[in-house]
């Protein structure tokens, strides 16, 4: 064997291995954080954590009830009005005007918006919201997560349309459908499951965003009386848990932690399931 | 070259296989159904078609052939105005339905009575049944259940589908076959009764027997509705048109009964061609 194609052999060796630990790198920091939630959280996790109010400190027990049902209520909100406008904005970009200038505009804005510091989100939606109602509210942080969503929301559905082949819009025009009863019978049901999808993993993404909601929903140790309430989430809790001194808080927080990830990872794995079968059900 | 399936009556080139009827190039007795008269067509600065005129007649298949990029598909996309999609896409020239300027009539009018199936097939993601349904719905050509399930019997019969899916109307269309795609396709397109069916190379992605099938179809159909069918096939030309036109670089260069094309063209280009000494 010749020196070189011993060489070549080694670096093939060597690039492989590199590659192929820094797979195995990433893999493990989810199973590392997973291993560690489950660690100094599982313990704090009984009936009690999904059904109580939290406590004061000092008490033992109490939980997590209303911030779990305010997650829900801000997600929703959020949902509610983020979803419908991002989903009709990106039916425009992608089938009404594509290549106009405004559409480009729009785009781009949705691009940069995705890449505004959530911090800053919070800012503007108390500024917004809080400052002229005088109050935190549900509702102010159902708002700050919709500025979040809209754009991720724009973008997905934008992109699952323009992968719905021509042939399908041509054969429903073809037929005499107008463009608008096209779209929406023929173009968007194909989409359907790559756009829920999208849905989905926005949802999950903003459902563990904490810094929109520090000054807009703000925090409630008890069940919050309605959408012009400051309200309990998830992700708040964790914080305010986690820099307390209490040590029951704490485990708490841990505990939190856990029930938010292991939402977010079924709202993932939800979403893969919907994609694998809207895309096998074209494939027949 | 492709061969045809040996089974079939209606086989490849041969003169005394030509449908008979057609011989002389005189006018058809048929009334003219569609009228192009000088099309130039523009795909931005690029020009596509070069003043194209052609007179189809009622109830005649006429067929386009000519080799890849010759313009026929994007002459027959200007007949039901589908190419007005395309993004800096022009057409120029004067096209008449029935007298009637098809720029004057509603496009989703015109769409209606001038249908079209496409060079793969191209069913929606729905079942069988709302495929067929979808353009009957859109137009609102039949009211109630039972209505617009006897179009889609009546439609799925008259594609000869009918038998090989009626235990199934309810599946996805992506369960059939791409033959029985096709088919549904053009079940699809005939419910919504079109006066002219436009077929843009309907077979290329089918097997000699799919394509069979559509043949016999389109045989069928000639009753029924004008045809103008796109294909690079000669052979499928000669089978089943009665006029043909032979396209080469954006141009009509010879346009006859199909007799005339295959066995006399007057044209060196057309009978390099069809001889297959191009293309």
């Amino acid at each position: 064997m010749s020196v070189r194609l011993i060489r070549r052999k080694i670096v093939n060796a060597v690039m492989l291995a590199l590659t192929g630990l820094c797979t195995l790198i990433t893999a493990s920091t989810l199973l590392v954080i997973l291993g560690y939630l489950v660690f100094n959280g599982a313990s704090s996790i009984d009936w009690n954590f999904f059904t109580r109010l939290p406590l004061s400190p000092g008490e033992t027990g109490g939980g997590m009830a209303n911030a779990i049902v305010g997650s829900f209520q801000i997600l929703f909100l959020a949902a509610a009005l983020g979803i419908p406008l991002g989903v009709a904005a990106g039916i425009y970009l992608a089938e009404f005007s594509p290549n106009s200038v405004f559409s480009f505009f729009v785009r781009y804005t949705a691009d940069l918006l995705n890449g505004v510091p959530s911090i800053v989100v919070g800012i503007v939606a108390w500024s917004v919201v809080v400052v002229p109602m005088k109050r935190f509210s549900a509702l102010s942080g159902g708002l700050a997560l919709a500025m979040m969503l809209i754009p991720i929301t724009v973008r997905t559905t934008e992109q699952f349309l323009k992968d719905v082949p021509v042939s399908m819009r041509e054969g429903a025009l073809a037929l005499g459908a107008s463009r608008w009863r096209a779209v929406a019978t023929v173009v968007v049901p194909a989409a359907s499951a790559g756009i829920l999808t999208g849905v989905i993993l926005g949802v999950a993404r903003i459902a563990g965003e904490t810094a929109p909601l520090l000054f807009t929903a703000l925090n409630n140790q008890f069940w919050a009386k309605g959408w012009r309430e400051p309200i309990a989430s998830l992700p708040v809790m964790i914080y305010t848990h986690a820099i307390s001194p209490y040590e029951d808080w704490h485990r708490q927080a841990w505990a939190a932690g856990l029930v938010l990830l292991a939402l977010v990872l079924f709202a993932n794995i939800a979403a893969r399931f919907i994609l694998s079968r809207g895309t096998h059900a074209q494939r027949g | 070259m492709s061969a045809a399936p040996e089974s079939r009556v209606r086989s490849a080139i041969p003169a005394q296989t030509l449908p008979q009827a057609v011989d002389g190039g005189q006018a058809d007795s048929r009334p003219i159904k569609l009228k192009a008269t000088g099309i130039d067509f523009f795909y931005g600065a690029f020009q596509a078609l070069h003043d194209v005129s052609i007179d189809f007649f009622e109830n005649r298949i006429t067929a386009l052939i000519g080799p890849s990029g010759c313009g026929k598909s994007t002459f027959i996309r200007n007949l039901n105005r589908i190419n007005e999609t395309i993004r800096g896409a022009r057409c120029e020239g004067e096209i008449l339905l029935d007298g009637e300027n098809i720029r004057d009539i509603d496009v989703t009018q015109l769409r209606r009575r001038v249908g079209m199936v496409f060079q793969r097939p191209n069913p929606f993601p729905k079942s069988i049944f709302d495929n067929v349904a979808y353009g009957v719905k859109v137009n609102g050509l039949a009211r109630g259940k039972r209505a617009i399930e006897e179009k889609v019997e009546n439609s799925l019969r008259r594609a000869a589908l009918w038998d090989e899916v009626n235990d199934k109307l309810h599946k996805s269309a992506y369960a059939l076959s791409g033959g029985q795609q096709q088919r549904l396709c053009i079940a699809r397109a005939l419910a919504v009764d079109p006066h002219v069916l436009l077929l843009d190379e309907p077979c290329s992605a089918l097997d000699p027997i799919a394509t069979g099938k559509i043949e016999d179809l389109l045989f069928t159909l000639k009753d029924q509705c004008t045809m103008v069918i796109v294909t690079h096939n000669m052979q499928q030309a000669a089978r089943v048109s009665d006029y043909t036109g032979f396209f080469l670089l954006g141009k009509l260069i010879e346009f006859n009964k199909t007799g005339v094309i295959f066995r006399t063209p007057a044209q060196k280009e057309t009978e390099d061609y069809i001889t297959g000494r191009f293309g």
